[in-house]
């Protein structure tokens, strides 16, 4: 389904209205929504509202064969869901540009960051180290889906737990929460994307934090 | 095989919320326990040339897991639901209309298929869609000593040695659908879905109560 389009008068009532450093909804040039984040009922799993936008993180973790290129640093893997729930304009399985966009910006935001330190998901070099997959849904699409996703991401890693593991000569004991507590991951530093709109020729700032 | 007479007819606690996201026409969630599924709906809407049909809405299902890609689990377990929602809702009233019906797993501690259906529900009543009756999912498990459990967690369907889920209808209590998994004896299917109506009752009143308890300020 086609997103309704928006009509000429509602497109240049918004532009005379930003010129005028106005919002439709009262906020200045510089305000945030409020943000709500929640936690789910198992590790790295929290859900972030973004005024009206909803997005729900999840990490989970894997022993895989790392990368030949890096032998001693664990993968991170990040994937971003636009659910149809979201807006009705968003297809099951099309890769829209949006959603190709918004997957590039969240693996550059916290991959090329190096936030986190893959060095320790480090197994056995060469041969098993931890793969974290991050998977972002969308829930709810009011705007700013890439801040939301972001904040999602960040928080869900830094609540992430991962299973401990114990290495005897060539054996791996992976153990059970109930066995060994598990561990949480190494985290340098929150990135956290900022979304800066520009309209005409004129600069206008969605909010920092 | 000897059934036990004593059957476990106790649910986890339910909990509902409708109306919680401003895009789609209905929204729910819907919690069992640990088990939590959230549900987007869209419709009556625009539909493909493709999919449309001639004289009755097209209703399509997409369940999303919470980790991965949907894999061949969730194309059957949206079956089981679009045959349940396409035997209760009044399609014939929007033809060539698209229906959408988006499910969203948030945590799965088993009875994931009947917390699917109750959400879905929940979801159609949230968006006023003109339903012939509501309906409700159960799910119910054979353990080793033949015992039968309703509503079973995720630990609980290990151990055990058949999981059966019924969608059963407000009106007549009748049987819509059954999703079965594992070995039973005839005598044993039937003990299960008398247990399975019997819990529906249940069901029924929390969605008597909360649907009252919204409207209960307006009307």
């Amino acid at each position: 389904m086609k997103d309704t389009p928006l009509s000429n008068c509602e497109r240049d009532f918004l532009l005379k209205a930003i010129e005028e450093k106005k919002r439709l909804d009262g906020r200045q040039t510089y305000d945030y929504r409020n943000i709500k984040i929640t936690f789910g009922t198992d590790y790295g799993c929290c859900f972030v509202d973004l005024g009206k936008t909803r997005v729900m993180a999840q990490v989970s973790c894997e022993l895989v064969a790392p990368k030949e290129t890096r032998p001693n640093e664990g993968v991170l893997f990040f994937n971003i869901e636009l659910s149809p729930m979201a807006s009705p304009a968003f297809e099951q399985g099309r890769q829209s540009e949006l959603s190709v966009k918004l997957n590039r910006q969240l693996e550059r935001c916290f991959r090329n960051s190096k936030c986190i330190d893959t060095e320790s998901l480090c197994v056995v070099s060469g041969e098993k180290v931890w793969q974290i997959r991050v998977d972002v849904h969308t829930l709810n699409h009011d705007g700013n889906l890439m801040d939301a996703a972001s904040i999602a991401a960040i928080t869900a890693l830094c609540h992430f737990r991962r299973p401990d593991v114990s290495i005897q000569g060539e054996d791996i004991t992976v153990y059970t929460p109930e066995e060994r507590d598990p561990i949480p991951l190494s985290i340098y530093h929150m990135p956290i994307s900022s979304a800066s709109p520009s309209f005409n020729r004129e600069r206008i700032c969605c909010g920092s934090m | 095989m000897e059934v036990c007479s004593s059957t476990d007819i106790s649910l986890r606690e339910f909990g509902c919320e409708q109306n919680l996201l401003s895009r789609p026409d209905g929204s729910a969630s819907f919690v069992q326990g640990d088990t939590s599924v959230l549900v987007g709906m869209y419709g009556p809407a625009e539909v493909k040339v493709s999919k449309e049909i001639y004289d009755r809405a097209t209703l399509e299902v997409l369940i999303q897991p919470k980790v991965g890609l949907p894999s061949v689990r969730e194309r059957s377990q949206e079956q089981c639901v679009r045959e349940t929602c396409e035997a209760s809702l009044l399609s014939f009233l929007h033809p060539r209309s698209s229906l959408t019906l988006i499910l969203q797993v948030v945590h799965d501690d088993g009875s994931l298929l009947s917390c699917l259906l109750n959400a879905a529900c929940m979801a159609l009543m949230d968006a006023g869609l003109p339903m012939s009756c509501l309906f409700c999912g159960v799910t119910c498990a054979i353990n080793s000593d033949g015992q039968i459990i309703t509503d079973p967690t995720a630990a609980q369907e290990k151990e055990c040695r058949a999981i059966l889920t019924f969608a059963i209808d407000s009106t007549d209590h009748k049987v819509m659908m059954s999703s079965t998994q594992g070995s039973f004896s005839v005598h044993e299917l039937q003990q299960c879905i008398a247990v399975c109506q019997n819990a529906s009752e249940k069901i029924f009143e929390f969605y008597r109560d909360s649907v009252q308890r919204r409207y209960s300020k307006t009307l």
